[in-house]
């Protein structure tokens, strides 16, 4: 078979579906974004992996279009020729083993054909050795976290794109739903490994521009690995239905140089240090408790309405409007028995803090508590 | 060959009794074929709720939880539901009419695994009307945990239907196995069986053999929701992945019990509308019980991103493929039968031959789907979705409504429109592809499966689908229409109704009696 399709030759295996593109147009692959509406093929690959896979998609396709055509070019033949309308007589013959060999061989081969090339990418897409370095990559129901456990950096990735424009009440951005507000940041040219769990139930993280898709199963870590070629953005989704929200948890990669990463890194680690010492304003709080409150809209409503006998209301609700104490002690530890998560592990001491006033005093709730992450802090100690 | 027909006896008992006290194969199977056509609007009414609100971006129809539920609930309706006991129809009035039996086996066991039918899928469809408890099961028909174990008391009740299906699936097979193994006329041996008959021989086996897996596994499930079991929840020592593979041990297999009786009723309809006999038909034996046994070798591939071993990977891959082998036999005989054929076209063998041509389609997008490098890209995106509907729409479906015309007026005596059946015909299969081929190119681009809401550069596509999908859903309004006209009423049919039609169904008179065999006919 080795003859028909040389697959120790990556630039002929290229050829053969650069011919398949030329004789296909469609098959094209489309480059992601708003502007590829009509988009018929994979997205365009920006990495190894996900080039040869957009190779071996394209090669499996036109040999099986081929056959496709081959044999149902004969169909049609008898369709029109055979038929009684025309006079035809029908023949009586209704075996031949010689026949049925051959259309048993031929296409084994065809399969051992297309078995090779499979086999030597499933190969490479499996080799996770020789990283540079590692992040951890939790599925929370609907959320992402992400861990540079090299760096010690961390922290969550949620959908950013407005309530309002999910519910139709606002014009819809170019980015509708594959937007969030922390993106994951690698640099390019260096292998990254990634270690896939989840918190809840299975999620999957999927980004096509990569070749990447790989189930986080709760309880179990997974392993994959990647390597972009070029800066950019690449935006995915979750890939497994993970229940109400499994469509409002995109992942959005941010790939940069080597010198802004480090910069990256570097503001990330002044950012969670400066954000511990100050005193923050009520302006600056509440502004930043509104992005994270996105996190309980998904149960609590967008207005803090709640829904009756499932999720209390924020709006007016004992809690927010009661002890400040309480209303921490139930964010950070959540309420055993329902769906109420313990947020302390998943928000830092800014994040629940800003929530945390943003409660007290939106929703006509009017409290005037104004909670500091000091007070956070001292609540974990 | 055929007993005179004077012996026929045609009393039975009248109103509703004779439907539910009935131990005869001809009422069962009218039963079976009503319950499947009902479900199947159920099914379908749930399908275009999902397509109605993917028509734009944005929520507008349903929310998220209920968008889960009808996914999962059109799933569940229209396997176990409708395509099932479809083919349990056919195969209660036509195995013992090809075999020359009077009957099934075991007639009182049969009218208890129909009759378990209804009352299963009442108490599955109740959970619709408990929204306040988490209503409908909603995490897809697949009911993976964690997220299963998180489901409302509509899980449950899925649970127990799921079992009461099973229970149904299995006295079904097993009184196919003891009819077709016990019942042939005088010398009808194993080899001149019709192919239909021999597809079902091997569908129930493969019933027998993964019904009470997937009793096991649902059970299981069960154990994890109230009885603190941990058979799927890591934090107790299971494994979330365990269930996955046991489902698909189960599921494969289950794909292929939905299809096996679609090829057995492609392969008595083509050779009566070639007026040539099947050709090959021991090969077609043959790659039918190959396929399924090698559909005991492959269900990994649908968990190819779950995280395995390569090797297991390799295994599962070369596995799958190896299946196009059978399959691609099966074609090769289909149309080796149709050439130099003397061809008619009337619905049932347009059926048969859109079949032929769409389900490869699907079996095509399979073989992709099983190179699992490709497969990492594919895996959980709409071009899966394309792919099954391909094999089950245009592969069962698409047969059913076949082997229906087909027997119709052999069941009613009345030969059905022959205009209005291709008029059913044609939208059906127009509107089908539009509905479902620019879902392979929505999966390619990476739109994900089970979503209520998608990015904008989805929008065309999926607005072309929906189109489809309306269209398609009422053309199957005529289906019922030509059903019912069929059956009240219209031309006459003869003993052998078809010019080219061969076999003991076609010897005995039009509307076939109500009993008929009592004396085995002689093959020779």
């Amino acid at each position: 078979m080795s003859s028909i399709f040389p697959v120790s030759s990556d630039g002929l295996l290229r050829l053969i579906s650069d011919v398949g593109l030329v004789l296909l147009p469609g098959l094209a692959s489309a480059d992601y974004g708003p502007s590829a509406d009509w988009g018929l093929n994979l997205q365009r690959p920006v990495t190894e992996i996900a080039r040869d896979i957009l190779d071996l998609h394209n090669l499996i396709l036109i040999i099986c279009a081929i056959i496709f055509v081959v044999v149902f070019s004969l169909m049609f033949y008898a369709l029109f020729a055979h038929r009684k309308s025309r006079g035809h007589k029908a023949a009586t013959f209704h075996e031949n083993s010689m026949l049925e060999v051959v259309w048993t061989i031929i296409p084994f081969a065809i399969l051992v054909g297309m078995a090779i090339p499979s086999t030597a990418t499933l190969l490479r897409m499996d080799d996770v050795t020789g990283s540079d370095m590692t992040v951890k990559i939790t599925g929370y129901q609907w959320k992402w976290r992400y861990d540079y456990l090299d760096y010690d950096v961390g922290f969550f990735s949620v959908l950013s794109t407005p309530r309002e424009q999910i519910e139709n009440q606002a014009d819809k951005g170019e980015l509708y739903l594959l937007e969030v507000d922390n993106p994951l940041v690698l640099p390019v040219g260096k292998k990254v490994r990634f270690l896939l769990t989840a918190n809840d139930v299975i999620h999957s993280w999927w980004v096509p521009q990569l070749g990447v898709k790989k189930d986080t199963v709760p309880g179990f870590i997974n392993e994959t690995w990647t390597r972009i070629d070029e800066p950019g953005t690449y935006r995915g989704q979750c890939a497994e239905l993970c229940g109400k929200d499994h469509g409002f948890m995109p992942i959005v990669v941010k790939a940069v140089s080597d010198q802004e990463f480090a910069a990256w890194v570097q503001q990330q680690k002044e950012l969670m240090a400066a954000a511990a010492d100050k005193t923050w304003g009520m302006e600056e709080l509440m502004n930043r408790g509104k992005t994270v409150n996105n996190q309980c809209i998904a149960c609590h409503g967008p207005t803090g309405q709640g829904v009756l006998g499932v999720f209390p209301a924020i709006a007016g609700g004992k809690i927010a409007t009661g002890p400040v104490e309480e209303h921490l002690k139930i964010v950070m530890d959540g309420k055993p028995g329902t769906a109420m998560q313990a947020f302390a592990e998943q928000l830092n001491d800014l994040d629940i803090a800003a929530v945390v006033t943003y409660q007290r005093n939106a929703f006509g709730n009017n409290t005037g508590d104004l909670v500091q992450p000091s007070q956070v802090k001292g609540l974990r100690e | 060959m055929a007993t005179a027909a004077s012996t026929y006896h045609e009393e039975h008992p009248g109103g509703i009794t004779r439907w539910l006290f009935t131990t005869n194969h001809k009422d069962i199977g009218t039963l079976y074929l009503w319950l499947a056509l009902i479900m199947f609007f159920v099914g379908g009414a749930m399908a275009l709720i999902i397509r109605a609100e993917l028509f734009q971006p944005g929520l507008q129809i349903v929310d998220p939880h209920f968008f889960n539920q009808m996914t999962t609930m059109h799933a569940l309706i229209m396997v176990f539901g409708v395509v099932m006991p479809a083919f349990v129809g056919f195969a209660n009035w036509q195995i013992p009419m090809m075999i020359g039996a009077p009957d099934m086996a075991l007639p009182r066991m049969n009218n208890w695994s129909f009759w378990i039918l209804p009352f299963a899928f009442t108490l599955l469809s109740s959970t619709l009307f408990m929204q306040g408890q988490g209503g409908a099961p909603s995490a897809g028909w697949t009911l993976y945990p964690p997220l299963t174990v998180q489901g409302g008391i509509g899980t449950d009740f899925a649970i127990l239907s799921i079992h009461m299906l099973g229970i149904s699936s299995v006295l079904g097979a097993i009184n196919i196995i003891a009819t077709i193994l016990n019942m042939r006329a005088p010398g009808m041996t194993l080899m001149k069986m019709p192919l239909f008959v021999w597809t079902w021989l091997i569908t129930a086996y493969l019933l027998l053999a993964v019904m009470p897996v997937l009793a096991g596994a649902v059970t299981m499930l069960l154990t994890d929701r109230h009885f603190g079991t941990s058979f799927f929840d890591a934090a107790g020592g299971g494994d979330p992945v365990l269930f996955q593979h046991v489902f698909w041990f189960f599921g494969h297999p289950e794909v292929y019990i939905l299809i096996l009786p679609a090829f057995g009723i492609a392969s008595q309809i083509i050779p009566t509308f070639s007026r040539k006999p099947l050709f090959g038909n021991d090969s077609m034996v043959y790659a039918t019980a190959s396929i399924a046994f090698l559909s005991f070798l492959v269900w990994a591939h649908h968990m190819f991103t779950v995280g395995m071993p390569v090797g297991g990977m390799l295994f599962f891959m070369y596995a799958t493929m190896l299946i196009a082998v059978p399959i691609g036999v099966k074609v090769f005989n289909w149309i080796a039968t149709m050439w130099r054929g003397s061809m008619t076209f009337e619905t049932p063998m347009l059926f048969a031959v859109a079949f032929v041509f769409l389900f490869t389609i699907g079996g095509l997008s399979g073989l992709m789907l099983a190179i699992v490098p490709a497969d990492f890209q594919y895996h959980d995106t709409y071009f899966v979705v394309a792919h099954f509907h391909y094999a089950l729409v245009s592969g069962s479906i698409f047969t059913i409504f076949a082997g229906a015309y087909y027997w119709l007026p052999k069941w009613t005596g009345h030969m059905y429109n022959e205009t209005l059946g291709k008029w059913h015909f044609w939208l059906t299969v127009i509107a089908f592809n539009i509905t479902f081929f620019p879902q392979h190119f929505l999966g390619l681009a990476g739109m994900p499966r089970r979503i209520p809401d998608y990015a904008l550069q989805f929008t065309e596509f999926n607005q072309i689908s929906t189109i489809g999908s309306f269209v398609l859903s009422a053309a199957q309004l005529l289906f019922l229409y030509i059903v019912v006209q069929t059956i009240r009423g219209g031309n006459k049919a003869t003993t052998q109704v078809w010019e080219g039609a061969e076999g003991l169904e076609w010897t005995v008179p039009s509307p076939a009696p109500y009993h008929t065999f009592a004396t085995p006919p002689k093959v020779s």
